[in-house]
């Protein structure tokens, strides 16, 4: 409890203080209905770190980053991007939604979703030129989808439509990268290519917060972890914040004995 | 006469309205691409019903006035302002209310409707309303338009139109992936906002010439027949937007000709007609199509597992794969293989190794994910790549790569 408490005192001194952090939520509550599903979380994510937010079903993870983004409206909070509102920034902030989120018997090919993430550069009616399609090969070839460039969206693999979405979102060149569950339902393939990519990025200095289920790669793939069950539990490196004790305090006891014993591994 | 018709021959005002309703239906198929790709279609059901109290009480209100109350424009602008109306109830009965937008649909559309028929009988009874003709604002009515108002509608038209390909990209974003268009900056309720404008503005447009029971027709079946035709959005808009020209150009052609036939009906048919044919005949997603492809495959995989059980000696128990290896000569009468037979099988027997290496390499994805147990691989892979596919081949099971 300790660990906790000081933690969040720490964020709470720095409540008042200036912020260039490349992404700061502060007392930040969203709601659905009567029940708050985020409730005053602080959060201020370290430049240039891969950071993943780590909660049980429910806890608020995907709610936190679309209030932060402004896709939902919070009850109260404030968010801000490298010091400035969201709104001045967008043209810095990359977002991959979940797979899910969308219908994949929309009539567009993979190339197009790619060209999708250039729309804001070419305004209502730049016309798409020769540039821009090369932007956007490159990006599949990033993540290992050129060659499905031509292809029908639904004919894809679940995990093949996440690395289009990967792609979208790099084709925006941005300094931040929020990921909602990237790897929920990916084939092995897929996650070793989407983290490779992740890590270039983390190591261009870009920085990459990704909502993340997986407990067992937390130590692998991320430099922090921030854990949230409504409220914010802890947010640090991995190495001093990924700890039993914090996780049995996020999951509140719903990760049985055997789940720990096979965490305790990579537990920080 | 029809003949005439088609062929702009029956004056200049007949021509003026049949071309207002070509625009009409390009506007129609355009925007109603959209609101058929972002679900909605039936929002436009829920517009077009809501415009009838509004042209009543315009009517009024202009009698009223000292008008005779039948200035087309006035008319139109009465109906859009309570089409806005229904339009907002929707949207705050669907995101304020915990009902469901179908639920919300359902209960304004019939509420406007009864509302307008109670006000369009009130005008039955006044001095003025007899001769008001309001009755053609349901299934159109094309007949004794003036000059003016086709102009007004073809103009308009033509504007939505424009609009609609002004907006297309936050359009499709919004319809694609509104999470994502909302964190990339686009503001998704004023795009919604925007759609259901250009909506509102083609049912008000088409209010006179498709009337306002059918013209959910006009935004919805021109996009459900384009998808029939391809995988691509810009290419749904374009073919949307010509099936909807032709339509409207057909339809009120046919009713210039024929005085007594309402316009809003044979456009609707004609629609209709482009849709049946690209149902039944459209490559790829028709009916037909599928079909035979349906077939095709089957009779593909019936010959490769005879094919297969040949190699091995297996015994072939059903019926149609051994008429298909009879018929294409691989088996003579007697279930004996054929030299030609021996050899398919054995060709078969080498793509399937081939293809457990293919899909067992992650640099061969591409191709493995088009397995389907029957391609050959030659068709999918180079040269150089079935070269190194083969040397996997030869060399014993287990030993890395």
């Amino acid at each position: 409890m300790s660990v906790e408490l000081a933690t969040l005192n720490g964020q709470q001194a720095d409540r008042t203080a200036r912020n260039d952090s490349p992404l700061a939520v502060r007392g930040l509550t969203v709601s659905y209905g009567q029940k708050p599903a985020v409730f005053s979380v602080d959060m201020t994510v370290r430049a240039g770190a891969m950071t993943a937010i780590i909660g049980p079903n429910g806890a608020g993870k995907s709610t936190l980053l679309k209030a932060a983004l402004g896709i939902l409206q919070p009850l109260a909070g404030t968010v801000s991007v490298m010091g400035k509102t969201v709104a001045d920034m967008r043209d810095s902030i990359a977002y991959v939604p979940q797979r899910a989120s969308v219908d994949w018997d929309f009539p567009t090919r993979v190339i197009d979703v790619v060209m999708m993430g250039l729309y804001a550069q070419l305004g209502l009616l730049g016309r798409v030129r020769q540039k821009h399609r090369d932007q956007a090969m490159a990006c599949l070839t990033r993540v290992g989808m050129a060659d499905f460039a031509k292809r029908q969206i639904g004919q894809l693999s679940g995990g093949q439509q996440q690395r289009v979405f990967l792609a979208r979102a790099l084709v925006q060149d941005a300094d931040l990268y929020l990921l909602d569950e990237p790897f929920a339902g990916v084939d092995a393939a897929t996650e070793k290519a989407i983290i490779d990519v992740l890590k270039s990025l983390r190591d261009a200095g870009k920085t990459v917060v990704v909502v993340h289920h997986d407990l067992s790669t937390v130590t692998d793939y991320f430099d922090d972890v921030f854990l949230i069950n409504t409220k914010a539990i802890a947010h640090g490196a991995v190495e001093t914040t990924f700890t039993q004790e914090n996780l049995q305090t996020t999951y509140g006891g719903r990760l049985g004995g055997a789940q720990m014993d096979a965490l305790s591994g990579t537990l920080g | 006469m029809i003949s005439d018709a088609l062929l702009l021959g029956l004056g200049y005002n007949a021509t003026l309205v049949t071309l207002g309703a070509m625009l009409l239906g390009m506007a129609a198929g355009v925007g109603g691409t959209f609101l058929f790709l972002r679900k909605r279609a039936l929002v436009s059901d829920a517009v077009s019903h809501a415009t009838l109290p509004g042209v009543g009480l315009a009517f009024i209100i202009m009698v009223a006035l000292g008008g005779d109350g039948r200035s087309l424009v006035g008319l139109l602008l009465g109906g859009a302002v309570s089409a806005g109306i229904g339009l907002l109830c929707v949207s705050w009965l669907s995101t304020r209310t915990r009902l469901a937008e179908d639920a919300a649909i359902g209960a304004v559309l019939s509420v406007f409707f009864g509302f307008g028929i109670v006000i369009l009988t009130v005008i039955q009874s006044m001095s003025a309303g007899r001769q008001a003709g309001l009755e053609g604002f349901l299934l159109g009515s094309t007949a004794g338009m003036l000059r003016t108002d086709a102009i007004v509608l073809a103009g308009s038209a033509a504007l939505t139109l424009l609009l609609v390909l002004l907006l297309r990209r936050p359009l499709t974003l919004a319809a694609f992936d509104p999470e994502y268009a909302s964190a990339s900056g686009r503001n998704v309720t004023r795009i919604d906002l925007a759609m259901m404008g250009i909506v509102l503005a083609v049912t008000v447009v088409g209010l006179k010439i498709v009337g306002l029971i059918l013209i959910v027709a006009l935004l919805i079946i021109p996009p459900v027949t384009a998808r029939f035709w391809t995988e691509r959005t810009d290419h749904v808009v374009m073919i949307a937007g010509l099936a909807g020209g032709a339509s409207g150009y057909v339809g009120a052609a046919t009713s210039a000709a024929l005085p007594n036939v309402p316009t809003g009906p044979i456009i609707v048919l004609a629609s209709f007609a482009l849709f049946a044919l690209s149902l039944l005949f459209a490559p790829g997603r028709g009916v037909l199509s599928s079909f035979l492809r349906h077939r095709t495959f089957q009779k593909r995989v019936h010959l490769r597992q005879g094919l297969l059980a040949l190699a091995q000696n297996q015994p072939i128990y059903e019926g149609l794969t051994m008429r298909l290896l009879k018929r294409a000569g691989l088996v003579l009468a007697d279930g004996v293989p054929t030299d030609a037979g021996q050899a398919r099988a054995a060709k078969a027997m080498l793509d399937e190794a081939r293809w457990t290496i293919v899909r067992g390499d992650h640099s061969y994805e591409a191709a493995a994910v088009l397995y389907d147990g029957l391609t050959d691989l030659e068709t999918l892979l180079t040269t150089d790549q079935l070269r190194d596919v083969d040397a996997q081949l030869a060399r014993p099971q287990g030993v890395g790569a």
